[in-house]
């Protein structure tokens, strides 16, 4: 039998007895992160691949809500911040090692980015817009004909954003649930299935609508393999990647992991999108929201899980 | 030059004179410490084992706190001690997510607070608060670069045993066994 207490009683907040630092804030960013990145990446993919007139939801009318998404990220990241007045100080350095840093730099690339991509397709969308300003339309007419510059930048800063919002908690390895590389990959593709949820939602076109779906579909099995492999790789981990991996698998996450991740968020809409391609009537609105909320809530597990797990002594 | 600690586990009675004097020391806000003392039972009675433990910030020489530190405010200073910049520092909370012995805590002000060797008495010549107070002397402060220090000789000597060093920390507190 092994006991070990604080016989100086320590009692932090938000550390004893367990890790609980990061609070909604975190894992709200990663998802809001995650489907702007999944948004942006299509929109950029279908623009280089010419498909603008078939695909309108996704190049044009899904990344409106870009832009949103990332400003509400960005202020639930500030909120997550205890020192505030010093946010300015991210950005007074580069830190390779650290993946916040990173993050920090690819928002300030993409934001603008992205408000740019919306505003070009603004005058579409609301015909009666105007510009008001010379330059601002010079700059709108410059930005309608150089578009592909703009498209290639969202597809690669998309996919470094998606990434890094799974590197941030794998780089700590002092927390092993994170500390899996896996996270980074798995992240990524959930955000790109989170943000083709969100296309599905905004579509009207119904050929659309069927080759998001599929993407969609494939996002699915590549997510539930990356999930299967990265428990695996607990299971055939040391100690305290057993522990992480038993949350999952019989501990205090485990209903709420495969109920709503597993089956609600991911093995249900994946079933409903295969009716729909065998011709069934779904009603596509419901694996969309499904997987938005799946996706959601996966994150939420994710951070709160991995606080608690640690390195024994 | 590379400052470091070792603490007798044999020669630790529990006390927490080490917490209470880092406290005053450095000002350290009500309901949070530091340092800290940990029992860790092993067995059933009658074959039973105590080790005492007066744990801190382990100074590690591969920080991952430092490495992950979005602004540079958690930094190494001369010896290796690991600090950090109050005015740089934004309350992240990354470095405390990062360190494997729970060393960090936010302070009450925003910015994140750990033990800093007290470097203040350091550079004075003089030992860490906790180690200056210890009634039973079983805490050893100093440069293990130093061939003649204390540290260095007590190291030589005995059995000692460092915290989680499978996390690739490199830590710098060893415990004397």
């Amino acid at each position: 039998m092994r006991e070990e207490i604080f016989v100086s009683g320590r009692n932090i907040p938000n550390i004893d007895p367990y890790l609980n630092i990061w609070h909604w804030q975190i894992p709200t960013y990663l998802f809001l992160g995650g489907l702007a990145a999944g948004i942006l990446f299509f929109a950029g993919l279908f623009f280089i691949m010419g498909k603008e007139k078939q695909m309108p939801a996704t190049v044009k009318w899904a990344p409106f809500i870009v832009p949103f998404a990332l400003v509400l990220g960005l202020f639930a990241l500030f909120l997550d911040l205890k020192h505030k007045l010093y946010f300015w100080q991210l950005y007074t350095t580069v830190r390779f090692t650290s993946p916040m840093s990173w993050g920090a730099w690819v928002l300030m690339a993409i934001t603008p980015v992205s408000f740019v991509w919306a505003a070009s397709y603004l005058r579409e969308a609301l015909p009666r817009w105007d510009w008001k300003l010379k330059i601002l339309k010079d700059f709108e007419k410059w930005v309608i004909s150089n578009r592909i510059i703009f498209a290639w930048a969202m597809v690669i800063l998309a996919v470094i954003l998606g990434i890094y919002t799974g590197i941030l908690l794998s780089a700590f390895n002092a927390r092993p649930l994170w500390n899996t590389s896996i996270l980074g990959p798995l992240f990524l593709v959930s955000g790109m299935s989170t943000g083709a949820a969100a296309i599905i939602l905004t579509s009207k076109n119904h050929e659309e609508m069927r080759i998001i779906g599929r993407i969609d579909l494939l996002l699915i099995v590549i997510e539930l393999f990356f999930i299967t492999h990265m428990i695996m790789g607990f299971l055939a981990g040391s100690e305290v990647q057993l522990a992480a991996a038993h949350l999952f698998l019989g501990g205090q996450f485990t209903v709420s992991f495969w109920v709503f991740v597993i089956i609600l968020g991911l093995l249900f809409p994946a079933l409903l999108e295969i009716l729909e391609l065998f011709g069934m009537k779904v009603p596509i609105v419901l694996p969309a929201i499904l997987i938005l909320l799946g996706g959601f809530i996966f994150r939420f597990i994710m951070v709160e899980a991995g606080q608690i797990t640690r390195y024994l002594y | 030059m590379r400052y470091a600690m070792a603490i007798d586990t044999k020669k630790c009675v529990g006390c927490s004179d080490c917490v209470v004097a880092c406290q005053t020391e450095n000002n350290v806000p009500i309901g949070f410490c530091r340092d800290w003392v940990t029992e860790t039972v092993d067995g059933t009675y009658p074959n039973v084992t105590i080790e005492l433990r007066s744990e801190r910030c382990n100074h590690c020489d591969n920080a991952p706190c430092v490495r992950c530190c979005p602004t540079g405010a958690s930094h190494f200073e001369d010896g290796g001690i690991v600090l950090v910049t109050h005015e740089k520092c934004i309350g992240c909370g990354a470095c405390i997510e990062s360190c494997p012995y729970e060393a960090r805590y936010s302070h009450p002000d925003g910015y994140v607070d750990k033990c800093t060797f007290c470097i203040h008495r350091v550079r004075k010549g003089e030992d860490p608060a906790c180690v200056s107070v210890c009634p039973t002397h079983c805490m050893y402060f100093g440069d293990l670069d130093d061939p003649n220090s204390e540290i260095v000789n007590v190291l030589k000597n005995r059995k000692f045993k460092s915290l989680a060093p499978e996390a690739g920390t490199s830590p710098q507190i060893f415990y004397l066994v």
